[in-house]
């Protein structure tokens, strides 16, 4: 009885599914596909002659002192910015859940920085950054730290790192204080009752009640570090001092906008995609799986 | 009906408008001039427009140099690129490869009936963009060379004179020093201030095959014991702070305009910032001598960019463009494009009309420049320079360079570095560029 009910194959649910389908062969199996393509070639930048050469673009790379050392410097960058942000996030969730009057404006003021688009924020560092004129470079002075992120490859990179966290800690905050607010009161009421202080209370009971928003918060900062900061190294650094901060996303720009190195460029590119891939699949498959409580 | 009939007139006075229109052969010119030389660039367009009625030259802007060239390489792949395009000097080895891309000025000019003389241009300045025959490629626009700007008020107070030498620099640099000042002197554009035209200045080839100019299998030669010896020097001198290291491009022009630095090697187009944001008295004045390397100077290499004329448009096309062309180095608009922009002219009868005007005698220093491009006749180590990728070179010049700013490696092995990664890219180029 219960097959007769069963739908007659028709062409609808083809055709709902079709814009999705088309959308993603358009903008992302196709875009992908050439520069798979393009990375399996040398050319001039008018593509006026061109060879085909295999995996020669990636062999380049493999042997590439430069491209090694980027590889090793966009892992500290973006478990500097993911730990920055995460934590300062954390903290700020858990001040904020404990308030009571004026939580709105309060988590309205932290939400804030999310909205200002990454270059913008990148020129503000600039700004309060200037060796020669900035206010925190003078204000250092008197600490006796010399401050110039156009030389010194230590200070470049704590910019850009602080200014990228910075950016993303609103976003944090927004989950984290969201899944504060999901733990049952009771909960922490009873702890409260037993004797436990608010530290012990954040540490025992809610920091690992948000284990889940941990990990999920983790993977997207990954991300975010590892492709949404070009903006912000490009108005702040521009890779330097001698790519002191010169990231993966930011080398693939430079390579291929600049140098009009398309080739290498691509087979960048190739290996960008790879990574977010194996990102989201350890997502799916195994973070996911783990967290439970 | 009276209404109908103001309509009706409307409508043929708009369709005679665009009627018109239509028959303007329109020219695109996309560029790399923002703020008030953009403003300038629409000025010369309009009126060029305004003293024909065939042709209608339309500027837009494409960003920053390097968006610029970007946008016209991607759109002429897509076959939508525009009938000229502004490109940097550095470019300038990636378009002249890609000979099915682009139409030699020089050509073009002969092709479309108009005439042209080679021998009207500054020879420093043209050189730059010919093939070793002569044949003038893409059309200087915006040049400029490196000359080294002081602060007068802060020399005099330090007892310093201007300085002539490297060692000058130095003396000066200490006076300024010791006078209480934060900083001797700084740079930008490091590789094209310190290497390109310190080659230049001092008649040193930077690569093999005159400067890459006579084929693509050039291999650099700036990793020299003159280079680095002067290098090494200004590292040294940063104990003191008698150098201190700015940033690239302009980086460090506030440095030089708020008093900290009494002394600047940047581009001659700094003239319009620095007159707008120095609050004392400045001046302009020849590149350093290093006596220890050459007894005189050679002449310095010029910077900037140049017009390019894009192959795939119809021959009418490129004839409005070829009379465009010759409107632009018309003496009355490269005078005023000069004296506007601190950009040095690029025909002998613009410097002319600029001194009979009497612009050098009213803003003493301004033809510093002119006067560097021109010193000498042109060597093959000091026409100036074609490499390709150059603009990746530049970078990884850049990146030696600051590592040998920061201390971490000394100026002969920043300059091997340098000569080595440039190296690979040359080789890189080489293997499409034929």
């Amino acid at each position: 009885m219960l097959k007769r009910v069963h739908f007659p194959t028709s062409l609808l649910p083809y055709l709902l599914v079709a814009p999705q389908v088309i959308i993603t062969l358009v903008f992302f199996v196709w875009p992908a596909s050439q520069a798979v393509y393009q990375s399996f070639l040398i050319e001039d930048a008018f593509g006026i002659s061109t060879e085909f050469v295999w995996f020669e673009n990636f062999s380049y790379l493999a042997s590439d002192e430069q491209y090694l050392g980027t590889f090793g410097r966009t892992i500290f960058f973006s478990v500097c910015v993911a730990v920055l942000s995460m934590s300062a996030a954390l903290l700020l969730a858990g001040f904020a859940d404990r308030i009571v009057r004026g939580a709105t404006t309060y988590r309205t003021l932290l939400i804030w920085p999310y909205a200002v688009a990454p270059v913008l924020a990148g020129a503000l560092w600039v700004f309060m950054f200037n060796p020669t004129l900035g206010i925190f470079p003078y204000i250092l002075e008197f600490v006796g730290i010399d401050w110039n992120h156009y030389l010194n490859g230590s200070h470049a990179m704590m910019l850009v790192i602080f200014a990228a966290a910075w950016k993303q800690i609103a976003y944090n905050f927004l989950f984290y204080l969201a899944a504060m607010q999901s733990i049952p009161r009771s909960l922490i009421e009873a702890a409260a009752i037993d004797g436990a202080g608010p530290v012990r209370r954040f540490w025992d009971h809610i920091f690992p009640l948000v284990s889940p928003t941990t990990f999920f918060l983790l993977v997207i900062n990954a991300v975010y570090a590892f492709f949404d900061t070009f903006g912000i190294i490009h108005a702040v650094t521009q890779g330097g001092p001698a790519n002191a901060t010169t990231i993966l996303v930011y080398k693939v720009y430079n390579d291929g906008f600049v140098g009009l190195d398309l080739g290498g460029s691509a087979a960048q590119s190739v290996i960008l995609m790879v990574l977010v891939i194996a990102m989201t699949v350890v997502q799916f498959r195994y973070v996911e799986r783990k967290v439970e409580y | 009906m009276k209404l109908s009939r103001t309509l009706l007139a409307g409508t043929a006075a708009f369709a005679l408008t665009a009627s018109a229109a239509v028959a303007q052969t329109e020219i695109s010119w996309w560029h790399a001039m923002g703020g008030t030389n953009g403003e300038r660039v629409n000025k010369i367009a309009a009126d060029f427009n305004a003293s024909q009625g065939d042709y209608v030259v339309v500027p837009t802007y494409k960003g920053n140099y390097t968006e610029t060239m970007t946008a016209a390489v991607a759109a002429f792949r897509a076959g939508e690129q525009p009938h000229l395009v502004q490109v940097f000097e550095v470019g300038t080895a990636t378009m002249m490869a890609a000979k099915g891309a682009i139409y030699p000025i020089e050509q073009m000019m002969a092709d479309s009936g108009e005439p042209f003389d080679g021998s009207a241009y500054l020879p420093a300045v043209v050189s730059y963009y010919q093939t070793p025959e002569g044949e003038l490629l893409s059309m200087p626009f915006n040049s400029s060379t490196p000359v080294l700007w002081y602060n007068a008020d802060a020399l005099k107070a330090a007892g310093a004179s201007v300085p002539e030498t490297w060692d000058d620099v130095k003396t000066a640099a200490q006076a300024l020093v010791d006078n209480g000042m934060d900083c001797g002197f700084s740079f930008g554009w490091q590789s094209w201030v310190m290497i390109e035209n310190f080659s230049a200045w001092h008649d040193l080839a930077l690569g093999t095959q005159e400067n890459g100019f006579t084929g693509f299998d050039t291999e650099f030669t700036f990793n020299n014991e003159q280079v680095a010896a002067r290098l090494q020097e200004i590292a040294d001198m940063q104990k003191d702070k008698l150098f201190v290291y700015g940033g690239r491009r302009g980086d460090s022009l506030p440095m030089f305009t708020n008093g900290e630095c009494g002394m600047w090697m940047n581009s001659s187009a700094y003239y319009g910032s620095i007159v707008s944001q120095a609050e004392f008295e400045f001046g302009q004045t020849m590149l350093p001598l290093d006596t220890a390397v050459a007894s005189a100077p050679q002449n310095s290499i010029i910077g900037g960019a140049t017009l390019w004329a894009l192959q795939g448009h119809e021959a009418d096309e490129y004839k409005g463009l070829s009379k465009f062309m010759t409107y632009l180095s018309s003496a009355e608009v490269q005078a005023w494009w000069h004296q506007e922009t601190g950009y040095v002219p690029i025909t002998t009868a613009a410097a002319d009309l600029s001194a009979e005007q009497g612009f050098y005698e009213s803003n003493p220093g301004t033809d510093t420049a002119i006067k560097q491009l021109s010193l000498n006749t042109p060597t093959a180590n000091s026409r100036g320079l074609r490499f390709g990728n150059f603009v990746q070179i530049r970078d990884v010049i850049n990146e030696e360079m600051e590592a040998l700013w920061a201390g971490s490696i000394s100026a002969e092995q920043a300059l091997d570095n340098a000569a080595e990664r440039g190296n690979a890219l040359l080789r890189k180029f080489e293997r499409t560029a034929n």
